[in-house]
């Protein structure tokens, strides 16, 4: 007897659904065994959750927080898979953005925020841009691998903001420990309604309508359709593929690079060491729920958020480890991508010869 | 029936009056490990379980493994907004979410670990490591053949740099031909980095290695190879049986049963609380019986000193990496001196700028 993994038309509509459904419901059974063993109503738990993460204004704000850096990356890394460009450099994209928007926050003395403000959103992009067009170049020019090169970049850029906070940056009245100077209020992010929700989210919404735009609805945005489906037919019909790929990751990286000035000017108020709890890793996940989709990303993002955030309560109202939230969101991220298999693929057993 | 109402007043303003009285305590603590690290965010949890005991402190809610950026002030607030009147933020990086957390929640009382920054309802509290580091430094130097000692450190911050330093001054209050040798790590949690760290310093011909990081990772390495080691943290013989000669321990639970105490008295004031052996937030743990008579004599002997303030560890003269005398005979460093350190003293190995 033996398996066999054969493509299937992918399954469309109210189908799709019920497939995504059906998987999360198993993940939530499967975790729901785990919980029941510690003695946890899983039900309970899973209210919980979702009334902190939903069930008040101040938890929907903060959902949003944490769903902004993960939208600017996720966008970042969707463009490029677009393109079967396979970036994964985001995290470190995302700390040389931050390190754009430090350089001017720290270094420059202006008193308008809008000047300050878009000075380092451009900074930024510049950085970040340009941090991912070095492997965008390697493969339009010499043709390297760029999974490989985005991956190694991304320790280069984590050391090299390590390098300044703990060097020439750190902050004269903070006692050597390392961190940067704080921002001026011109160089922080405006906050609304008494909670943490900043312009950023707004900006990464604004991000998501303009990649929708630029792919969805331009001839450049489907001739990067073509390159990503069929590269030699692209070249056929005349599209310049090099510099399409330099193009396109430069604006991966200054996608990223935006969720860096967004967490610095927004949430953070100051460069320092770890600034990203991984949001570059988790947009890879997103990018590929999303389907590469802009709406998708935003979408995805959020409920990410929910996971997220809503982790949360399980360790305060029950008192739950923390490896037992993160196998639970393992789980569900899991359930949700090998619902994405089964829409595209069967497995039927071969009886053997 | 007015009788029954008049007796139903009675009891409303009884439980009331009491409530008032019974005023008890709901601490919150972050911690920035899993509390089964065996290290740091362990001895926190420790002083913690201490606290619940006594009688005014109801049951303690902790949340472990909380990123040092954006996340922990989402979390901190969401403490503060389920009823806990006393919240410990236990690493330094959770020094401006904890600031910032407490503007809005005025009458929480908050406590930072490690950081300097303080407000009306916030106060910081830590303990005097380089203490017993210097005591575990004198056994080190005793007990080394090669000369070599080699140190696993996490970041070159202050904090780590004044116990490398009281380490060294130790090991060369006995031996002044050894040298300390520091790896940094770049990282509090991640054991397999640390093992790293370990066995490259014992690649080098270091017999005796210390730690500064938050896991057993360094003892490990050491046991397996028959050197000799010491902990940090929390009394770490389990996990070297063998070269287990001590560790220089927290006992977070006297700082946060004092702070429980003056909360509940209503007296809590925001302070900087800094101890040190003589208060009992840190000390030494029991030595092994490998490290001969006389040296632990000398550690003794030294302990008592320190806690009766007859001995501080950084007294002049004190001659920096390159020999040059930073502090002159006889001198001591102020307590912002000590905070903010950032040289290396004579005898280490290591480089600041990583």
């Amino acid at each position: 007897m033996k398996f066999k993994v054969l493509k299937k038309p992918p399954v469309q509509g109210y189908k799709s659904f019920l497939t995504t459904l059906f998987s999360v419901i198993i993940a939530l059974l499967i975790s729901g065994a785990f919980l029941m063993l510690v003695d946890v109503n899983p039900i309970s738990a899973y209210k919980d959750m979702l009334i902190e993460s939903l069930g008040s204004f101040y938890g929907l704000t903060e959902t949003l927080v944490k769903t902004t850096p993960l939208i600017l990356c996720g966008l970042g890394v969707a463009v490029a898979f677009r393109m079967q460009l396979w970036n994964i450099g985001a995290e470190g994209q995302l700390y040389m953005g931050a390190f754009g928007a430090s350089l001017v926050a720290l270094h420059l003395n202006v008193e308008s925020h809008f000047v300050m403000i878009t000075l380092m959103f451009l900074s930024s992009i510049f950085f970040g841009g340009l941090w991912a067009l070095i492997p965008g170049a390697l493969k339009a020019i010499y043709n390297v691998n760029e999974t490989i090169v985005t991956l190694l970049m991304n320790y280069i850029a984590i050391l090299w903001v390590d390098f300044l906070v703990y060097g020439a940056w750190k902050d004269p009245k903070g006692f050597n420990f390392p961190l940067s100077a704080e921002f001026s209020s011109a160089a922080r992010l405006s906050e609304y309604f008494d909670t943490r929700l900043h312009t950023g989210f707004f900006i990464a919404l604004v991000c998501a309508l303009i990649v929708y735009l630029l792919i969805e609805k331009t001839i450049w945005g489907y001739e990067i359709k073509v390159i990503g489906s069929n590269s030699k037919a692209a070249a056929y019909a005349g599209i310049n593929i090099k510099k399409n790929i330099m193009l396109v990751m430069f604006i991966s990286g200054a996608l990223s690079a935006i969720a860096g000035f967004s967490e610095l000017a927004g949430v953070q108020h100051r460069l320092q060491h770890a600034i990203s709890p991984g949001y570059g890793y988790t947009a890879i996940i997103i990018a590929w729920l999303a389907k590469r989709s802009a709406l998708g990303v935003v979408l995805v993002s959020f409920l990410m958020g929910v996971l997220f955030v809503g982790g949360d309560s399980m360790q305060i109202y029950y008192q739950l480890p923390v490896a037992m939230v993160s196998v639970f969101q393992g789980l569900i991220l899991f359930s949700l991508i090998v619902a994405e298999f089964f829409k595209e693929h069967k497995i039927i057993m071969v009886k053997q010869q | 029936m007015k009788k029954f109402f008049l007796l139903f007043a009675t009891a409303i303003f009884l439980s009331l009056a009491f409530s008032g009285f019974a005023k008890e305590i709901k601490a919150g603590f972050i911690y920035v490990g899993p509390v089964g690290d065996g290290g740091w965010t362990y001895a926190h949890d420790l002083g913690r379980k201490e606290m619940e005991k006594l009688p005014f402190v109801g049951k303690s809610t902790y949340i472990e493994s909380v990123p040092e950026g954006s996340d922990a002030e989402r979390v901190i607030t969401s403490l503060a907004k389920k009823g806990h009147n006393l919240i410990f933020t236990t690493s330094f990086g959770f020094m401006d979410p904890t600031i910032n957390v407490a503007k809005r929640f005025k009458n929480v009382v908050f406590m930072h670990c490690s950081g300097y920054k303080t407000a009306e309802n916030v106060g910081t509290y830590f303990g005097r490591m380089y203490e017993p580091r210097y005591l575990s430094g004198i056994i080190a130097g005793s007990m080394t053949k090669s000369n070599i000692i080699g140190y696993v450190a996490a970041f070159p911050i202050p904090e780590v740099i004044r116990g490398i330093n009281a380490f060294t001054l130790g090991v060369r209050s006995v031996n002044k031909d050894a040298v300390v040798k520091v790896v940094w790590t770049q990282t509090w949690f991640d054991p397999g980095t640390e093992r790293n760290a370990a066995e490259s310093l014992l690649d080098v011909g270091a017999d005796v290695l210390a730690m500064h990081q938050d896991t057993p990772a360094t003892l490990q390495a050491a046991e397996n190879r028959g050197k000799y080691v010491i902990g940090y943290n929390s009394d770490m013989r389990s996990y070297a049986p063998k070269g287990f000669l001590t560790a220089p321990v927290w006992n977070w639970g006297a700082i946060y049963k004092y702070v429980a105490q003056k909360v509940n008295d209503g007296t809590w004031k925001s302070e900087q609380i800094w101890w040190g052996m003589d208060k009992g937030a840190v000390t030494l743990a029991p030595i092994s019986d490998k490290v001969p008579a006389e040296v632990v004599k000398k550690v003794m002997t030294a302990k008592e000193d320190i806690i009766n303030g007859k001995f501080q560890v950084f007294t002049g003269p004190i001659k920096d990496q390159s020999g040059k005398l930073v502090l002159e005979e006889g001198k001591t460093f102020t307590d912002g001196e000590l905070l903010g350190m950032n040289f290396f003293v004579e005898g280490v190995q290591g480089n600041l700028n990583n």
